[in-house]
């Protein structure tokens, strides 16, 4: 076969497009990459530096940005100031060298602490039912499973945001509103629309075979989707589980609308920074820099499973 | 091991019933066969009977207990699907060890470790235990699928054309060696091919399946030398069996509904003595044997030539009719 088709296979791409498309890739990349490389950079300047015109490349590091991050100030008169004890840290001398105290930690731990709590919570949430009914989905035969289909993604067809009105309302009623649970709950609800969708497509190609197998060799079949289906589905699991993990990591509208105090998450939080004791950029970007760490960490971890194509291929079609 | 019965089954797939009203006992230590084309139903009666589909009509009884409802894990059967079906994520070993395994049976590792080491050194699989499953050859993910199937010793063992993607000395070895194992332990045996040679030489009986209806039921030697129809008599025999029109023979004592003659090539005799009707058309060389094409009128015959004769294409030669069969106008088997 392969030596007879060479017309319609696939033929190595010549040097020139090599380099070409790797060009392309560079640019690309570092179009995507230089924002996030200027607020990191940012994040470790000092105030004065970050809106310096032209902008610095090259500056002295400081961690001021974090230290305001983490802390809330008041600014007292330079007499006041010299009549304190000597600082005590990095902070403290930075803070002070600006003719202010530190007055308490902020609220970025329990904003940060938030977010991991909801974007986790309904992460798995979304995951763990949406793998359920998508399994239910490939594999039985379902009265209207067609229009239920449509129905579970025409909940995503509008901007969420069109819907915060009610939800708003409804949550003001329910004593959701501002709570983990009621964040939890909505990012859940609209997630598990993308989870059944997703997943339903990954477990259509897992051969019916292997679970038929299963429940012959002597299994029910719940056990058998936990010791055969799953291992298998863990690819589209993991991607799932990314997207899903974005949305609720960065979803700002809902966030500012419904929480204000106990729940509120870290995308509503970092503008609020702007305004505590003038513009503080450095403060902003490093809360920024911090928000990455966690979606990317989690990207990684997961990367090995997106990897396809490892357990597919011992079923003869 | 033990008896398994189908009664008046029937399984529809929207209008169409893949099997319509079959009854079918295969007896405890029995070898059967089923034996039919695509689509006539052989994969859906095993499945029926293992509990992947549930009958419309009729019931499913093994061991004399009615098991059509109840759940594929409970029937203790064994099956071994055609597309090996091995769980990719497993390796070779823990693939043959899951049904041991598993809640209804918790069978000890240790007597675990000995049933697959030996089950394996009998499938020459024993070097591949550790592999994962996805790094086989297709004829060792065959052969792992009938081991998975074998470490067990269930009520019937299923196989659905178990043996159809290894290459032909393999598939000889294997057809002897799962026709011994199924003497030895006395198991019973329902079995799906295409293969006539399989069905000949491995069943105890052979059914023979058309669009859903199981048409004949009967040692291989019943199937072949007495068929029920056309359809039944054309499922065996290598080269097929000659169906010729009457009124080619016509000095030829026939029934009176009888439409079409039905010879097989031993009861075909050549005679190039004698000037006959028949020309030679072509012969194949197929090695070991020889195929003769014959052309009577406009009517072709495939035959085997014996080692001694000289026949060429163009002869002329006469044609004998040995224990002749007559079918009617719907291919139905007329007796005189």
């Amino acid at each position: 076969m392969s030596g007879l088709s060479t017309a319609h296979s696939v033929v190595e791409p010549s040097a020139t497009s090599k380099r070409v498309a790797g060009a392309l890739v560079i640019a690309y990349a570092l179009i995507t990459l230089i924002p996030l490389l200027w607020i990191v950079l940012t994040s470790f300047k000092t105030p004065p530096d970050s809106i310096a015109y032209p902008p610095k490349l090259m500056f002295q590091p400081s961690i001021e940005g974090y230290c305001n991050l983490f802390t809330t100030r008041t600014r007292q008169t330079p007499e006041y100031l010299a009549a304190m004890p000597p600082p005590t840290g990095y902070c403290d001398r930075a803070v002070r060298s600006r003719n202010m105290v530190i007055a308490g930690p902020s609220n970025v731990i329990p904003r940060f602490t938030n977010s991991i709590i909801i974007a986790f919570g309904s992460t798995f949430l979304a995951v763990f039912l949406g793998t359920l009914a998508a399994y239910a989905f490939s594999r039985f035969r379902i009265p209207l499973k067609d229009d239920l289909l449509f129905f579970i993604l025409s909940t995503r067809m509008m901007p969420p945001i069109a819907v915060a009105i009610p939800i708003y309302l409804m949550y003001r009623e329910l004593g959701l509103s501002d709570t983990l649970l009621g964040m939890i709950l909505l990012y859940t609800a609209v997630n598990v629309s993308l989870a059944v969708w997703l997943l339903k497509g990954f477990i259509d190609e897992i051969p019916r075979e292997y679970e038929e197998a299963a429940m012959i060799d002597g299994y029910t079949r719940l056990q058998a989707f936990t010791k055969i289906v799953l291992p298998q589905a863990t690819t589209g699991i993991a991607a799932t589980a990314i997207f899903c993990m974005i949305f609720a990591w960065n979803e700002y509208a809902f966030a500012v609308l419904l929480t204000s105090g106990e729940a509120q998450t870290m995308p509503p939080f970092i503008p609020f920074i702007i305004g505590e004791g003038g513009q503080d950029w450095p403060a902003v970007a490093s809360a920024t820099t911090l928000f990455l760490i966690p979606i990317v960490v989690f990207t990684v971890l997961l990367r090995k499973h997106l990897l396809r194509g490892i357990t597919f291929g011992a079923v003869r079609k | 091991m033990a008896e398994v019965a189908l009664i008046n089954a029937t399984k529809r797939f929207g209008d169409v019933a893949a099997i319509g009203d079959v009854s079918l006992t295969v007896a405890d230590g029995e070898f059967v066969v089923l034996l039919g084309p695509t689509g006539a139903g052989k994969t859906t009666t095993l499945r029926v009977i293992a509990g992947l589909e549930t009958l419309d009509e009729g019931a499913v009884r093994i061991g004399g207990r009615e098991v059509s409802k109840e759940a594929p894990a409970l029937r203790d059967v064994a099956f071994v699907f055609q597309q090996y079906s091995l769980y990719p994520h497993l390796s070779v070993y823990d693939n043959m060890a899951f049904p041991l395994r598993s809640p209804t049976r918790r069978v000890p590792e240790d007597e675990i470790r000995r049933s697959i080491t030996e089950i394996a050194r009998m499938l020459h699989i024993d070097h591949k235990l550790q592999n994962k499953a996805t790094r086989l050859s297709g004829g060792e993910m065959q052969r792992v699928a009938i081991g998975r199937a074998l470490v067990r010793h269930p009520s019937i063992y299923l196989m659905d054309e178990p043996l159809s993607s290894l290459d032909a000395k393999l598939r000889q070895e294997l057809r002897l060696e799962l026709k011994r194992i199924q003497r030895d332990l006395g198991a019973t045996m329902l079995y799906v091919t295409h293969d006539q040679v399989e069905a000949m030489t491995m069943a105890s009986r052979i059914g023979v399946l058309k669009q859903g209806k199981l048409v004949q039921l009967g040692t291989p030697r019943e199937i072949y030398e007495d068929p029920a129809e056309t359809y039944v008599a054309t499922r065996l025999g290598q080269p097929r069996i000659n169906l010729m029109p009457r009124r080619l023979f016509p000095s030829l004592p026939t029934p009176s509904s009888a439409e079409t003659i039905g010879v097989r090539t031993e009861h075909l005799k050549i005679d190039r003595h004698h000037q006959g009707a028949a020309r030679v058309a072509r012969i194949e060389h197929l090695g070991d044997q020889r195929y003769l094409h014959l052309s009577l009128e406009d009517h072709s015959i495939v035959t085997l030539a014996g080692h001694d004769t000289d026949l060429d294409v163009g002869d002329s030669v006469a044609l004998q009719l040995e224990r002749p069969l007559f079918f009617d106008r719907d291919g139905m088997r007329v007796r005189p």
